[in-house]
């Protein structure tokens, strides 16, 4: 039963899409994704930088030349570096990041398994 | 003359811990009972704090450049109000709320402790005061708000105008009260580890700490919250930023201790949760303290960089945290009949859930928060982890946690059999049904969110059904679960139905689609006490020939120079009507910002009912007695 | 001894922890981007300032020079400041000044210009910042100096005493 509960929680990870309202509007999503580098921790959606504004523009002109979604965070990438990304991608630096609350709820899970919990007897 | 007070009254705070340090060792080794006169001392400290807080806040008031914190954050045009504000709206004068936090909390302790024994009671007043006289030397020694500068300016560098808010004049203090009150939890735990008092009757007592601190923290958070949504314009009111990060990790531990407090009252199991929270909690207020000061961690929020503040705050930190190790392993005492013993199908184990979710939530935070500090140093490669990241790990793992929240409660302490009720099946079914329609005609993820928002809904009928069965007996408990799960179904809601119209605009311009017509009408000026105001007007029709009209503002502040965009708000129980206007560099058009935001009523709404629960739950104790 | 390892185990992880704090604590948190050196330069077409002509990237960097590429605004401070060591580096035979007008307004870029002088040889204008974006570039002033089509130094920020003196050696 729990062994079920792990799969289907892991299948969801997998398949995860994330929850916006605005998923039609693919702009959207890869500006909210994308980080504003002059302002103090703000997307490049929040922010009304000039910065961010010219940025937006080129995120629409990248969507209409018909480059997907990852070629816009690769394009971006290569000019600025990683940090621009908000979604850490699932690279060999961040390995730690994503699984490791993972391995920890697991391993919690098995311990209080077996430290306080009996079977029905 | 005020900061000259000020200064005074803080080194005479100090001394009186060393003070109060003597006489407390005195009498915990002697065999009389507990001294009063410990407890004088300790209120004398708490008010040379509070007349070293009053100096900081009158130097502000008349605008007294000679102190170099007014100086710095403060200016003659200023309105009365935000400057009394700005004392602790900066690094040093925060700090110094800090400490006048922890020296009422561990008066109010004392006086409220009589019943307990005297050696808990001093052993605690000394863990206290050793986080004292670590704030007092820091501040003394890096961060006085009572520096004296010389020649005297003449005016000030003002304070940030997105500062000057009604909501961030009240944030911090009521954010402390419970993040730094969390700090009497931790003084009592380690005490009573020490003395092995851990027990049903010291559960009773801390509780109340417990809920003043947590209804506190959940508050602070919420203006915080708000604060964010009103002034910082861009409509939302959570971003995962570091410093937001950093409030929600203690308020998690605090939520997360006070259920195992509530075991604790009734069976003495869980002790071992109860200790590690107790010191988690503020030990995680510590840390956050570090990250948002030290200026280790880019965010929306931070205060003036300072590594020689950030190296005192960790070594202080650590102190704590080896300390409290120390005296976890060496002083703790683990029930041993009691481990194991815990039948699948109870409150206990339904507790043990909960737990096991928080726990992981709060790893998820703060493995976000520091891993990208962990990787720099370690590859010298910096990433930024953002809201993708928080939301792909944290929303799969509300589903289970929302319907464990719906069962746990209504399972016995030890033993229950599993007898399946009607009503928790039929409204497994309707929320599911419910959930269905409404996701069904929008164009998002169908699986997820449906599991999601059913979940969401099968915790809200259930706890709607225990608050009209069960009237008195689980009020408080009822209320803050039917709130939380109000709270993530206002959030889902708000995700799923915001809309919004980004455009530029001239004056006079109109905006057309299928459903808005939004017609810029004009600009109106005026000048305010320290800015220039320029408000927007806007017609906005929607399909339904509905008009609103809309004023966003811009303002032009003269110290310091800088333009903010005032979003203007229209809320109603239904929904928020959100609009900002903003500058494009060089050209005569505005970009124009137009939200729709339901719910956002019902999620502050929401976390002032979860807050309300433990109100409750404080005075329900009182009259219980 | 057993049940003293999971102890000594948690110092040991929290002095670990320790550790990369009081180091992370030493690294600045501004973040520079990895300056794209030895990159290439990207290739652009853009409006002449001033006119309506347009001019590649090839037709700019076409000699076997130095160039010296440097975004600049009339509305910004700092590019005011960092203007004469530009004037001082004009007069350097061995490289070329090429300005990237930054989201600015011509009349008063021209006001800048004849005000302070103008060091350019070539002046392309940005009206929306996404050039500036192709550059890397998130701020003014940012300068970039170019050999063979390849960024080999990159400045965010003013030029001054320093920098004019270490461009001056890279070009020798």
């Amino acid at each position: 039963m729990k062994i079920l509960k792990y799969l289907i929680i892991v299948y969801f990870i997998l398949n995860f899409n994330f929850l916006n309202a605005e998923e039609v509007n693919i702009q959207n999503k890869i500006t909210k994704n994308l980080r504003c580098l002059i302002c103090q921790g703000q997307s490049v959606y929040d922010s009304d930088s000039e910065f961010a504004n010219s940025l937006k523009i080129i995120v629409k002109q990248k969507l209409i030349e018909g480059k997907s979604e990852k070629q816009i965070y690769d394009f971006f990438e290569n000019k600025y570096g990683k940090w621009i990304l908000y979604d850490p991608k699932f690279s060999k630096n961040t390995y730690f990041l994503w699984l490791l609350p993972i391995f920890l709820f697991i391993i919690s899970g098995l311990i209080i398994f077996k430290l306080f919990i009996i079977k029905k007897n | 003359m005020a900061s000259l007070i000020g200064l005074y009254a803080l080194i005479f705070g100090l001394c009186f811990s060393f003070l109060i340090v003597f006489f407390s060792v005195k009498n915990f080794r002697n065999i009389n009972v507990f001294d009063n006169k410990i407890i004088f001392l300790t209120f004398l400290q708490f008010f040379f704090v509070v007349v070293s807080f009053l100096g900081l806040i009158l130097s502000f008031v008349v605008s007294d450049f000679s102190n170099e914190t007014v100086f710095n954050h403060s200016h003659t045009t200023k309105p009365l109000f935000y400057k009394i504000s700005g004392t602790w709206g900066n690094h040093e004068g925060s700090l110094l709320l800090w400490l006048l936090v922890l020296t009422l909390f561990i008066f109010l302790f004392l006086l409220k402790s009589k019943k307990q024994t005297k050696q808990y009671r001093i052993l605690t007043l000394l863990f206290q005061q050793i986080i004292i006289i670590g704030f007092f030397i820091f501040l003394i020694k890096t961060s006085n708000p009572f520096n004296y500068i010389f020649p005297v300016p003449d005016e000030g560098l003002g304070l940030n105008p997105i500062l000057q808010d009604p909501a961030l004049a009240i944030h911090p203090p009521i954010l402390y009260l419970g993040y730094v009150g969390s700090s009497i939890i931790f003084s009592s735990t380690l005490a009573a580890t020490s003395l092995n008092y851990i027990s049903k009757e010291w559960a009773k007592h801390i509780k109340q700490w417990v809920l003043v601190s947590w209804i506190f923290l959940t508050l602070g958070i919420l203006l915080g919250s708000i604060w964010a949504y009103y002034e910082l314009g861009w409509g939302g009111f959570w971003f995962w930023d570091p410093v937001e990060n950093v409030s929600l990790m203690p308020w998690l531990a605090l939520t997360t201790l006070l259920h195992c407090i509530l075991v604790l009252e009734k069976r003495l199991v869980l002790t071992s949760w109860v200790v590690i929270l107790s010191i988690s909690t503020f030990t995680l207020s510590m840390c956050g303290t570090f990250l948002v000061r030290s200026g280790i961690l880019n965010s929306v929020h931070t205060f003036a960089n300072d590594p020689e503040r950030g190296l005192y705050i960790l070594i202080f930190l650590f102190c704590l945290i080896f300390l409290s190790l120390f005296i976890f392993f060496f002083f703790h005492k683990v029930e041993k009949k009691n481990i194991g013993n815990f039948f699948w199908l109870s409150k206990e184990t339904s507790i043990l859930i909960n737990n096991w979710f928080m726990m992981y939530f709060l790893s998820v935070i703060l493995i976000g928060t520091v891993y990208p500090i962990f990787l720099e140093v370690i590859s010298s490669d910096k990433i930024s982890v953002g809201p993708p990241f928080y939301n792909k790990l944290i929303i799969p793992f509300l589903i289970p946690f929302l319907l464990a929240m719906a069962i746990g409660p209504k399972l016995n302490w030890i033993k229950s059999e599993l007898k399946i009720k009607s009503y928790l099946i039929l409204f497994l079914l309707i929320s599911l049904l419910l959930s269905i329609f409404i996701i069904k005609s929008l164009n998002i993820n169908f699986l997820l969110n449906t599991i999601l928002v059913t979940s969401a809904f099968y915790l809200f009928f259930i706890t709607s059904r225990d608050f009209f069965i069960k009237k008195f007996k689980f009020f408080s408990q009822t209320i803050a679960h039917f709130g939380f799960s109000l709270l993530i179904l206002s959030i889902l809601f708000n995700n799923i139905f915001s809309t919004e119209i980004i455009t530029n605009l001239r004056i006079g311009e109109t905006f057309h689609d299928e459903k808005f017509k939004i017609n810029f009408e004009n600009i109106e000026k005026r000048n305010e006490q320290n800015f220039k105001s320029f408000i927007g007007k806007f017609n906005i029709e929607n399909f339904n020939g509905n008009v609103e009209i809309l004023r966003p503002e811009l303002r032009i502040y003269n110290q310091p120079n800088i333009v903010t965009s005032e979003a203007d708000i229209k809320t109603n129980l239904l929904t928020d009507k959100f609009m900002t206007m903003n500058l494009v560099q060089n050209q005569d058009y505005f970009n124009i910002r137009y939200q729709i935001k339901p719910f956002m009523f019902w999620i502050w709404f929401s976390v002032l009912l979860i807050s309300f629960g433990g109100i409750i739950s404080l005075f329900q104790r009182r009259y219980e007695r | 001894m057993k049940d003293k390892i999971f102890p000594i185990f948690l110092i040991i992880i929290f002095l670990i922890i320790f550790f990369i704090f009081y180091n992370g604590l030493q690294n600045s948190n501004i973040y520079t981007p990895k300056t794209n050196i030895e990159k290439n330069i990207p290739s652009f077409k853009a409006k002449i300032f001033n006119t309506d002509d347009n001019i590649s990237s090839e037709e700019i960097f076409k000699n076997d020079k130095y160039y010296l590429m440097n975004i600049w605004a009339s509305w910004c401070v700092p590019c005011r400041d960092e203007h004469p060591f530009l004037m001082n580096l004009s007069n350097e035979k061995s490289i070329e000044i090429i300005g990237l007008n930054y989201k600015d307004d011509v009349v008063k870029a021209k006001k800048f210009l004849s005000e302070l002088n103008n060091p350019y040889n070539k002046i392309v204008f940005d009206e929306d910042g996404t050039l500036s974006i192709e550059w890397g570039a998130y701020g003014v002033p940012e300068s970039f100096l170019i050999y063979n089509n390849k960024v080999i130094k990159k400045i965010i920020g003013p030029i001054n005493e320093n920098l004019l003196l270490e461009i001056k050696e890279l070009i020798k």
